[in-house]
């Protein structure tokens, strides 16, 4: 090495961020980038008229309403599951909370198509359910069923560490102070928690909006009414309307990015209040 | 092996770490870096072992121009602020490293490669925790370690950044006093970094304080500390009493004081300042002439020397050493009006 | 990675936790959603494999389709996860090592795929590679198939399984900093020398658990590699995609008997994943000092 202008005595900058740029490039940015390429191409009216399309709309309606009430019945139970994990003891707790994980690690088909069975009239959960006249399966409650347990471990294992970490000399303070139980964890402990509840709730809302394999089983697909926006890609796809499907995708993209960087800032706001 | 420094300069960004440095150190000597956070020091010594590269200027190793010697080919034995022990391996692989990654041709047999390490724990008292791991080790224990894995591989040169920075004060002084044993047993050429002007006082052959990337003074550690180069050394290095006024005619005006200063002839009056060190001021009660009354403020009294503190007329606070003795002989009180004599004082007089 | 236990306990007569029936109350609340949510599934997916007996489950898995789905889902994680772990080593030496700007626009860029949803992840692919694709003429040309062949189901797979290595030991190469290696780079260490004896030992159970991870994600993927297969019974179908060809023509048993090997493999990652994390814990006490 010369005495040139070397970052650090450490060798192989250059080859491996040369490396990791070529890598990043060739399977992720050039790849994402034919999305804006295609809908440069398309023109606005184009666009316009395919998600402006009743059976477009509907979809988006159902993927990102079944989304935002799975993720808010995640919120509220998730939230019961970390605080019960995080400050209670009980026989087997250290199996539930591996199992915790298993929406990640389980494949979504699989998910799908056990749901499906699950829930469908005859199923060991649907046939009681049927009874009082409530049907799940191939109806917009079974999908959002199906991104209930997809988005399940998201706002768990966002509020775990928080709430593990949370000082218990502020709540010996407060409690000292004469503050009763349900005082200090309704006007103390909880604002502590909301950004990372906001996270965990925004980080499961972001993964459903998009969910494909979990809820196409037990959707039924029926156009304007079970229909996922995914689907709707899928089969313009197949009938090689490349031009519907990217623009179909442009609009989901939207969505999930603008999510993403709620949930950065949302981090950040996070980390600052937890700064202490 | 002799290190010669010659005119190196390092810019980080806007920020220019040294400044056109020149220095040598002679084989065998144990040579203190010394200044304040920022000066360069640690730079400077990162640039010898070959960790930084400068942007100008070269460094030699007995002559021969090692500038452009990759850091791993420079047989320079580097001891880091925080040891950076390999945390996973055990302190007999941490020490054998060095011998272990040689090139096959040039790697000894395993029973040298263990004899030698042995044999480095046990000159570094600590041949019994060889399968420790460095987690488990107190801090001086971790900067032994450090050494004996830097001497394994048979350094020209020792490279110690700030070695006893991280320590508490008695385990500081112990391997303080321990380094400088085995720097006269095995007299290895050796530079060390460091912002502790004691530390630098009692163990270096020679001091080399820095400012803000350059060399303030290069000398013993006598000569450093009883004649100054400049106003920045002698305030670093201890408590200082500090009189300005002005040189002219051949006197200096500083303050309440007036003595010759012949080096200054001219009419041209020219600011300056008087430095004076606790130990060089006197205190009595009789005015003998050529210094100042000042009131007593405290006493402090734990230890053989008392350390006073006085206000002067002018709301100068004077920091006055004196032995127990004659403390006890004047005994005075907290408020009384004693005279000042400055024993020695320095005059600096500020260059343009 | 999850978090770390405290254990502690609470003394309800000092006002620090709820009291006993609320406590009871939301433990059985906690348990039941799980129960119902987490339980019910992985029992019945067991349930319903089993259905016909042992060797009606037997066939369904033996049989030659379902054979050659599990042979291209084991290709494409075997293709996806060591590509995905050296690019995942490299990035993480390079931003965690090195100063340089755009770093965490770089990271921002790694983090892409866990945005997308996965049939866009597959889309992309046919759009680039498919008929009617930018490169879509150029491959008919050579005669090269992509998308509906093996070929466009490995890189979708690489896709979705992008970030997983990279995001785990980031952090850790992050937190270690660079003092170990420079030390042995004084020392004489080459470079490989230094990343295999200093820099790797220090990021094994990171590595560990990227690995896991990406490894669930890549056999697991469903939606990505939907769109990009063409359903070719026997040819582009994975084991996900099989079940899914199997459940639409209402073979119910033979479905589940090969779903049952997909969440198998999630059983084991569940329980690699606690032991490595377990593990990493360990690694990071604090142990005891001895004497000055």
């Amino acid at each position: 090495m010369a005495g040139t202008k070397s970052p650090s005595v450490l060798p192989g900058f250059r080859l491996t961020l040369g490396f990791t740029l070529f890598y990043l490039c060739l399977i992720v940015l050039v790849p994402l980038l034919t999305l804006p390429a295609r809908t440069a191409t398309m023109g606005w009216q184009a666009i316009w008229q395919t998600i402006s399309d009743p059976r477009v709309v509907a979809s988006y309606k159902l993927s990102v309403g079944a989304a935002l009430i799975a993720a808010g019945i995640n919120a509220v139970f998730g939230m019961i599951v970390a605080w019960v994990l995080a400050r209670y003891q009980f026989p087997g707790k250290r199996i539930v909370d591996a199992f915790i994980d298993l929406p990640f690690a389980l494949p979504t088909a699989v998910a799908g198509i056990t749901l499906t069975t699950l829930y469908a009239p005859n199923g060991w959960l649907g046939a009681p359910l049927e009874r009082f006249g409530i049907k799940v399966a191939f109806t917009p409650l079974g999908i959002t069923i199906a991104l209930v347990f997809i988005g399940l471990p998201f706002v768990v294992r966002t509020l775990q560490p928080v709430i593990e970490d949370l000082d218990v000399e502020i709540e010996e303070a407060a409690t000292s102070l004469g503050a009763s139980r349900s005082y200090v964890l309704t006007r103390i402990i909880l604002p502590y928690l909301y950004p990372a509840w906001l996270t965990g709730f925004a980080l499961a809302f972001a993964r459903a909006v998009g969910e494909y394999g979990s809820v196409v089983f037990i959707s039924g697909n029926m156009p304007m009414r079970t229909e996922i926006a995914p689907l709707l890609i899928i089969t313009k796809l197949e009938q090689y309307d490349y031009a519907g499907a990217t623009a179909i995708a442009i609009v989901m993209l939207l969505i999930s990015f603008s999510l993403l960087l709620t949930v950065n800032a949302l981090q950040g706001w996070s980390s600052r209040k937890l700064a202490h | 092996m002799g290190i010669d420094i010659r005119n190196v300069s390092k810019t980080f960004g806007n920020f220019a770490a040294l400044r056109d440095v020149s220095f040598e150190v002679r084989p065998g000597e144990l040579v203190a870096l010394l200044g304040p956070s920022g000066c360069g020091k640690t730079t400077l010594l990162r640039i010898v072992a070959g960790l930084e590269t400068p942007d100008r200027g070269s460094v030699l190793f007995d002559g021969e121009d090692a500038t452009s010697r990759r850091v791993g080919e420079r047989r320079v034995g580097f001891v880091f602020q925080h040891y950076a022990l390999f945390r996973h391996m055990s302190v007999f692989e941490n020490v054998a490293f060095g011998l272990r990654v040689r090139p096959r041709a040039h790697r000894p047999p395993n029973a040298e490669i263990s004899s030698k390490v042995t044999n480095l724990l046990k000159l570094v008292q600590l041949d019994y925790l060889g399968d420790r791991y460095p987690s488990q080790l107190s801090g001086g224990q971790r900067q032994r370690v450090a050494l004996a894995r830097a001497l394994a591989v048979e350094p020209k040169v020792l490279l110690l950044d700030e070695p006893f920075g991280a320590l508490d004060a008695k385990v500081r002084q112990e391997l303080r006093r321990w380094l400088r044993r085995l720097h006269e047993e095995i007299h290895l050429t050796s530079v060390f970094v460091t912002h502790d002007q004691e530390e630098a006082l009692e163990l270096a052959d020679r001091i080399v304080i820095m400012n803000e990337g350059s060399i303030e003074q290069d000398a013993s550690p006598v000569e450093v500390f009883e004649r100054p180069a400049s106003p920045f050394v002698m305030n670093f290095l201890g408590n200082v009493n500090i009189f300005h006024g002005r040189v002219e005619k051949g006197r200096a005006l500083l303050g309440p004081l007036a003595l010759d200063y012949p080096e200054h002839t001219t009419a041209e009056s020219r600011p300056a300042a008087g430095y004076a060190r606790p130990h060089e001021l006197d205190v009595a009660r009789v005015d003998s002439g050529g210094g100042l009354w000042a009131i007593l403020e405290t006493a402090n009294l734990a230890g053989a020397i008392v350390k006073l503190e006085l206000l002067d007329d002018d709301r100068r606070l004077l920091q006055v050493e004196v032995a127990r003795e004659h403390y006890d002989g004047l005994n005075p009180k907290i408020g009384e009006r004693l005279y000042v004599t400055p024993k020695k004082i320095r005059v600096f007089v500020e260059q343009n | 990675m999850a978090h770390v236990e405290t254990g502690r306990t609470r003394d309800p007569k000092k006002g620090l936790t709820e009291p006993p029936l609320i406590r009871w109350g939301l433990t059985a609340v906690a348990l039941g959603f799980l129960f119902l949510f987490l339980a019910v599934p992985l029992v019945a997916v067991f349930t319903e494999a089993f259905r016909l007996g042992w060797s009606a489950y037997l066939n369904a898995i033996k049989e030659p389709d379902a054979m050659s789905a599990l042979t291209l889902t084991l290709t494409a994680a075997a293709i996806a996860v060591p590509a995905n772990l050296i690019f995942g080593v490299a990035a993480a030496w390079a931003i965690g090592k090195f100063q340089f700007r755009g770093k965490q626009l770089l990271i921002t860029l790694i983090d892409l795929p866990f945005a997308v949803s996965p049939v866009i992840s597959g889309m992309v692919f046919v759009l680039l590679f498919g008929r009617q694709g930018y490169l879509g003429q150029w491959l008919i040309d050579h005669d090269i198939r992509i998308v509906f062949a093996v070929p466009g189901i490995v890189l979708a797979t690489i896709f979705v399984s992008f970030p997983f290595v990279a995001r785990e030991i980031i952090p850790v190469m992050e937190a270690t900093g660079s003092q170990e290696e420079e030390a042995a780079r004084v020392l004489g260490a080459g470079g490989f020398q230094t990343f295999f004896r200093v820099t790797l030992p220090n990021i094994k159970w990171g590595l560990l658990y990227g690995v896991i991870l990406c490894n669930a994600r890549a056999m697991g993927e469903f939606g990505a590699v939907s769109v990009v297969s063409g359903h070719i019974r026997g040819l582009t179908n994975t084991l996900p995609l099989h079940v899914e060809i199997l459940y639409n023509e209402y073979q119910f048993q033979a479905a589940f008997a090969v779903a049952s090997l997909l969440a198998f493999l999630a059983l084991v990652t569940l329980v690699l994943k606690t032991i490595v994390e377990y593990r990493t814990r360990r690694s990071m006490e604090p142990v005891g000092e001895t004497g000055s």
